[in-house]
């Protein structure tokens, strides 16, 4: 009777596995017009519009994410996975470019691209216009908490002022770093010469013991909470952090700063091309760019779109959001480097790291 | 022939799981880019030596602590009526319900200088907690997470020492500290050596908790490896070289401990 009971346990317990497997089964079955497999950053989209799109055109989202450019990379590159949609930023799109990772985009089942922002296009990751469609772009700038730092920030010079010790924040990763560093410097981001190369980390070095910590996205919880003062990071992000506490600021850096695009791409390999190109098409769609805009709070690259949401914004925000040709023009986007130049960032910066 | 046949989907899954990512690990150390053989990814190996000589030292602490904290905890389990014993084992068990990132997440809000020690001591007019970013702050997380790992083996092997033979210690009049010297101590060694292989080796090769709880200031293994695969320069190459060496110090350094145990009380290597 006991072995009885234990019988009726385990084949409960087999049905409900079951029943769970079944329902994700159902989930993932391709709509009537075939599926698409989108890989997106993290909160970076409004998903209702992926909704709206498995209804306008009956082909399934396979939505899933990836949390740096280099992952995606590295996930692209062991064909651990099949994307339709990718989305990764300028210098990771011109190296997959270079790399024959990328199909070419048939345009003509894109005409939204005709809503894109010329200032978006054939930028030097991709000069010809052939592989990817601009979704979302931004700066980096200097996010700072006014209550705790009373003078005006103008420049890059104060993430490497001493009498902040201890409440400075610093990118954890070899580009962004010391790419800031390389601008304090007045030396261009993209650059591949060793001694400009050792004198930023000979800077960043100077600045670790004043930095509290090396962070990424832990950056808005220490910004918001009053943890640290100071830090660089995105444009789009510090609309999200003012809404928890609005005595930060922001400002670009008068040395200039790194301005990116993140842009839509197929990698070879995709199995559904036309339905991919169909999403790129739709992404591109001025309501919903809106909606994304809404959400994420970064700038998305159809100029219509952009338009009517300035008109909803205070100036302030606007400004950040949208800024003047005379901001853009102190911007520079990252280019992709030559593997000894990687590699000769990626050691610096560990030499950093691994330093006492 | 039966247990022969119970075996299969077992060997199958350690083939897939665990024995083709060692030889791969392997190939991709020996090899560079174009797949050719080399010894160029363990040349600048010595350039790391701080990066293995930290976590190495660290992950030590956090295992001798997990000791300090784990024996004496599994002991008094132990000596708690079947019923307790239950609830007290529910309870370790219970954070590892959650994601591990998560509740390393929150010791980074409650270790920061705005955090929730810091608030406390701040009622009480002492000044904050000044140990977020710093190594101490990486060991607690250590500590915290990989616990567990040390209680359970000792603990599911202290309570299956046979009372009588404590008893007998009793009888034939050793004292307390003798008995536990004699008896309880080498009995248990078995479960020490298991918890030390599950807390040591994975707090060697941790990453996590040095970005969030170290401030990313003092790079680990763990990182290091990461960036081989995850940062811009993406050479797996040697990565991988660095996860050989790290494993074969780990098996060094466990191959000297298990001397230290008699043949049966041996530490799990591979």
């Amino acid at each position: 009777m006991k072995n009885m009971k234990k019988i009726i346990a385990l084949l409960l317990a087999v049905c409900c596995v079951g029943a769970v497997m079944a329902g994700c089964g159902s989930g993932s079955s391709a709509g009537t017009n075939g599926e698409v497999t989108v890989c997106n950053w993290g909160e970076y989209i409004d998903e209702d519009v992926l909704d709206q799109f498995e209804e306008e055109t009956g082909i399934k989202v396979n939505y899933t994410y990836f949390n740096s450019n280099e992952t995606l990379y590295s996930t692209l590159n062991t064909g651990g996975a099949s994307y339709d949609v990718i989305i990764p930023s300028d210098y990771m799109i011109s190296r997959l470019i270079d790399e024959g990772m990328l199909e070419q985009l048939d345009f003509a089942n894109i005409p939204n691209y005709a809503l894109i922002d010329d200032q978006y296009k054939g930028l030097e990751y991709d000069p010809d216009e052939l592989y990817s469609v601009p979704y979302m772009g931004g700066t980096v700038g200097i996010i700072y908490n006014t209550t705790m730092i009373e003078d005006e920030i103008t420049g890059w010079s104060a993430l490497f002022d001493p009498r902040y010790e201890g409440d400075i924040l610093m990118f954890d990763n070899p580009r962004d770093a010391l790419g800031i560093a390389l601008l304090y410097l007045g030396y261009s981001l993209n650059t591949e010469s060793e001694a400009e190369l050792n004198e930023a980390y000979a800077l960043l070095e100077q600045q670790k013991p004043l930095v509290q910590a090396y962070v990424m996205d832990q950056i808005f919880d220490k910004l918001e909470s009053g943890e640290a003062a100071i830090g660089p990071y995105y444009a789009g992000d510090y609309l999200t952090m003012i809404e928890n506490n609005p005595d930060l600021a922001f400002v670009v850096p008068e040395e200039g700063t790194n301005q990116f695009v993140d842009a839509m791409c197929i990698p070879k390999g995709s199995e559904n091309k036309a339905n991919a190109e169909a999403f790129i098409n739709f992404m591109c769609e001025t309501d919903v760019c809106l909606a994304n805009m809404d959400m994420i709070g970064y700038t998305s690259a159809n100029a219509e779109a952009c338009e009517i949401y300035a008109q909803e914004l205070d100036e302030e925000a606007a400004a950040i959001m949208f800024p003047s040709e005379e901001v853009i023009n102190r911007c520079e986007v990252f280019k992709n480097l030559s593997p000894e130049a990687l590699a000769m960032y990626d050691a610096l910066w560990t030499k950093l790291k691994s330093g006492a | 022939m039966k247990t022969k046949l119970f075996a299969v989907p077992y060997i199958i899954w350690m083939a897939l799981f665990v024995c083709i990512p060692i030889v791969l690990i392997v190939v991709y150390a020996f090899t560079n880019d174009a797949g050719a053989f080399t010894f160029e990814n363990f040349k600048g190996m010595t350039s790391y030596a701080s990066v293995f000589g930290r976590s190495f030292l660290l992950a030590a602490i956090a295992t001798i602590i997990c000791i300090l904290i784990g024996y004496p905890l599994s002991i008094v389990m132990s000596k708690f009526p079947s019923n307790w014993q239950k609830i007290f084992t529910m309870l370790i068990m219970l954070p590892m319900w959650m994601n591990f990132l998560l509740r390393t997440y929150a010791w980074m809000s409650i270790l920061e200088k705005t955090g929730l020690i810091s608030q406390l001591l701040g009622l009480v007019g002492l000044p904050p907690l000044d140990i977020i970013n710093t190594n101490t702050a990486v060991v607690i997380g250590m500590v915290y997470n990989f616990l567990p790992f040390m209680v359970l083996p000792i603990y599911s092997v202290v309570t299956k020492i046979d009372r009588s033979l404590i008893e007998a210690a009793q009888d034939l009049g050793a004292t307390p500290g003798k008995v536990f010297k004699k008896v309880t101590l080498p009995l248990s060694l078995p479960g020490v050596l298991s918890g030390i292989t599950m807390v040591f080796v994975p707090a060697v090769s941790t990453f996590v908790i040095s970005q969030l709880l170290g401030g990313g200031k003092h790079m680990l293994l763990g990182d290091l490896i990461e960036m081989q695969f995850l940062g811009t320069a993406y050479n797996p190459h040697l990565g991988s070289a660095i996860a050989l060496v790290m494993m074969i110090i780990v098996i060094i350094c466990l191959r000297i401990m298990n001397r230290f145990g008699d043949g049966e009380g041996q530490a799990v290597i591979l």
